[in-house]
């Protein structure tokens, strides 16, 4: 009986063992290019994990439907090793080490979220494996002189520089007063940084500048000063907790300001959840459906958007936009190099400049999208239905802003 | 950036400037701090009775909200989440000291922390489970109300939560006073073998005070529906915050309780106007920290006294 456990015990370690040798070699297998990405399915950021797997999945299968990757003369077709990080960053660097040295990946997506993807960049930069990354914009990815790291979205305090912009235009030209309310976490002190730069290049004035700790969950001081010192703008992002923290307060205390500008209206389905208490609420967002860029992939946002529903039963939200055109930028960047070195891709990834159905993407030598504006959408109702319509850049804008916002005793 | 001592100085101004910010800071802080200590009574019960420091306070109080949140998205007003979820929530907080709780009531204070530590893990994976990580808010449409000509304004739903839970702090301790079971309890807290001895069933009671300490997080967790926001990962600043009021308060001392929830609440809004909004939670802790120095100064006299 014995002998007969341990006979079983060695041929399946040796399986085992062969295994994972083969699977090894499998940057390439037969026709397939394996891509590896760990992404959150577990844990607090996996509703933004599955539309990050989700974004990804759509766009491999449409890729390898529709021909394929053509590297010297000989058709591939894109296939994706995930694993779950369980939204912990020391996961995801684990799973980054096993998917580089067991699984043998050469070419990498990135996770979802800002902290995950700087958990993951060491590791695929020691290894030289390059990554294109669809979720990760804090600004210190970019300044860390990083050379295997592209990101096709925009960067954090990019965010809401146009909301600023645009307040300064509607006043005129004149310099404002602007009331800031920043989670203090890595993205929303990003964003603030973008605003403050903002507000010195126009001359405007910060009036409040609070920082709000991360388990904090009422805003209610905050808006009070901001009731009484009355400033042009309201600024304000804290994920999605923020701001549907802000708008329930908003209307309960009644605020007015001209503008309110935030973050994460999407991601928290703000104009669903608060209805008509989150009208003219003004979002910035890395991709809008109703924006025109086009690719012969997707056809455009509209398409994209029908497409993906048709699938997935539900409408993309960004996240699901722009992990879906990291593999756009991998199929062209393969194309391009016509080769499968690793080294050869990432110098023709640095050399991207493409238009896709989620925006214009061209890296700089940082890695960082400089390409693609933010989009700026402003929350609007008719009767009860509430929703987002595009208001900037005005290149791409479908609507018209609504400044300043009513009072909330005419509304 | 603006410097800090320019912020620092700009807040003074402001609070000094309007002071009827004062009043708005004190109303928000008195409104916080009874829901608050709600929560913190509950903690308060459990601890007396079977000296067990629940971590798993928040996310029981999460869970609550989410039935209150589950009621809402079938239509049913979320107000009414107040007498649905402590219901549920007695029968889910017997469920545990029949699962786990009672097998580590007479072990000591770590091993009860790490049984709780472990429910809290596996309550928030399951709610994430469940219901999504979306962070979600329940409306009341209860309004505001307006005092001051709109200078101060009060969100009706925060009042509706502050009665509410002094309704269920002054029936619980009614309960207490009168009740057959109330009287066990009491007993039991003061010396279980001798109201073992005495023919009460103390298994029961400890099963009944831990069902009440999560009936209780069930009705704060529906107010907080309509008041905050709720999301499977929020519970431990709630288990936190009701530990401190607990502390500061001293064990059965229930109007203790309810005065250092509504003083913390006040001094926590008091120090985002003057210190600013990040150093609100921070100061809420030295606060702590100088209080624990100030009572062991205070009782390691009386020691030096009664030598």
């Amino acid at each position: 009986m014995k002998i007969k456990n341990f006979i079983i015990t060695f041929v399946s370690a040796i399986a085992l063992l062969l295994s994972t040798s083969t699977i090894s070699l499998a940057k390439v297998v037969g026709d397939k290019i394996i891509l590896g990405a760990a992404v959150s399915l577990t844990g607090k950021y996996s509703t933004n994990g599955e539309h990050t797997k989700n974004g990804y999945n759509f766009a491999v299968d449409r890729i390898n439907s529709m021909g394929g990757v053509k590297v010297g003369g000989k058709t591939y077709k894109f296939d994706i090793i995930y694993y779950d990080d369980e939204s912990n960053s020391g996961r995801a660097a684990q799973l980054a080490e096993r998917l580089i040295k067991q699984d043998g990946v050469q070419y990498m997506l990135g996770p979802y979220s800002s902290g995950l993807t700087k958990a993951i960049a060491p590791v695929t930069e020691e290894n030289k494996i390059p990554m294109v990354e669809a979720n990760g914009a804090s600004r210190s990815l970019f300044t860390k002189g990083y050379k295997y790291l592209f990101a096709v979205l925009s960067a954090a305090n990019q965010y809401l520089e146009v909301a600023i912009d645009l307040a300064v235009e509607k006043n005129g030209g004149k310099p404002i007063k602007i009331a800031m309310a920043f989670e203090q976490d890595a993205f929303s002190q990003d964003v603030r940084i973008g605003v403050v730069d903002a507000a010195k290049r126009t001359g405007s004035k910060i009036t409040i500048d609070d920082k709000l700790p991360k388990e904090l969950n009422d805003m209610a001081a905050t808006l009070a000063k901001v009731k009484a010192t009355k400033p042009d703008v309201l600024v304000v992002s804290g994920h999605s907790k923020g701001a549907l923290t802000a708008i329930r307060q908003i209307a309960e205390m009644k605020v007015d300001v001209k503008m309110l500008a935030m973050t994460h209206c999407d991601a928290s389905k703000l104009a669903k959840q608060h209805g008509k208490n989150s009208e003219y609420a003004l979002c910035a967002a890395q991709w809008h459906k109703s924006l025109s860029y086009k690719d012969k992939f997707f056809g455009n946002g509209m398409k994209y958007d029908k497409e993906f529903k048709a699938q997935y039963g539900y409408n993309p939200p960004y996240q699901a936009a722009e992990s879906s055109a990291a593999l756009l930028v991998w199929k062209d960047a393969f194309e391009r190099a016509n080769s499968l070195d690793k080294d050869k891709v990432r110098d023709a990834l640095a050399k991207t400049d493409m238009q896709t159905f989620y925006g214009n993407i061209k890296f700089s030598p940082a890695g960082q999208n400089i390409a693609k504006p933010m989009v700026l959408f402003q929350v609007r109702c008719e009767g009860d239905k509430c929703e987002n319509k595009v208001v900037a850049p005005t290149k791409w804008a479908a609507a018209e802003l609504v400044h300043p916002i009513p009072k909330w005793s005419d509304r | 950036m603006p410097p800090l001592i320019g912020g620092i100085f700009f807040m003074d101004l402001l609070i000094f400037k309007a002071p009827i910010l004062m009043v708005q800071a004190s109303l928000d802080g008195i409104l916080l701090g009874i829901l608050f200590a709600l929560i913190a009574y509950g903690m308060a019960l459990q601890w007396g009775v079977m000296n067990i420091i629940n971590i798993a306070q928040g996310e029981l109080v999460i869970m609550g909200g989410y039935i209150a949140y589950f009621m809402y998205m079938i239509g049913i007003h979320p107000g009414f989440g107040i007498i649905v979820s402590p219901i549920i929530m007695f029968f889910v907080g017997w469920g545990l000291y029949k699962l786990v709780i009672n097998k580590v009531v007479d072990r000591d204070l770590f091993i009860s922390i790490l049984a709780t530590f472990g429910i809290s893990i596996l309550t928030q994976q399951l709610m994430n489970f469940i219901f999504g990580s979306d962070v979600v808010v329940a409306q009341s449409n209860f309004g505001t109300t307006m005092l001051f000509d709109g200078m101060v304004t009060l969100p009706n739903a925060k009042i509706f939560a502050a009665i509410v839970s002094i309704v269920f702090a002054i029936g619980l301790v009614a309960y207490m006073r009168k009740s057959k079971l109330g009287r066990a309890i009491r007993a039991t807290a003061q010396n279980a073998r001798a109201a073992k001895i005495l023919g009460v069933d103390t298994e029961k009671v400890y099963a009944a005070t831990f069902g009440i300490n999560a009936a209780l997080c069930g009705v704060a967790g529906s107010l907080i529906a309509i008041t905050f926001t709720l999301h499977p990962y929020v519970g431990l600043p709630y288990t936190v915050r009701s530990f401190m009021i607990v502390v500061v308060a001293g064990l059965g001392n229930l109007p203790g309780v309810a005065l250092s929830g509504m003083g913390l609440g006040v001094f926590e809004e008091f120090a985002d106007y003057i210190l600013g909004t990040e150093f609100r939670i921070g100061s809420v802790f030295m606060l702590l920290v100088f209080i624990l120095v100030y009572r062991r100064f205070k009782l390691s006299r009386k020691r030096e006294y009664l030598k």
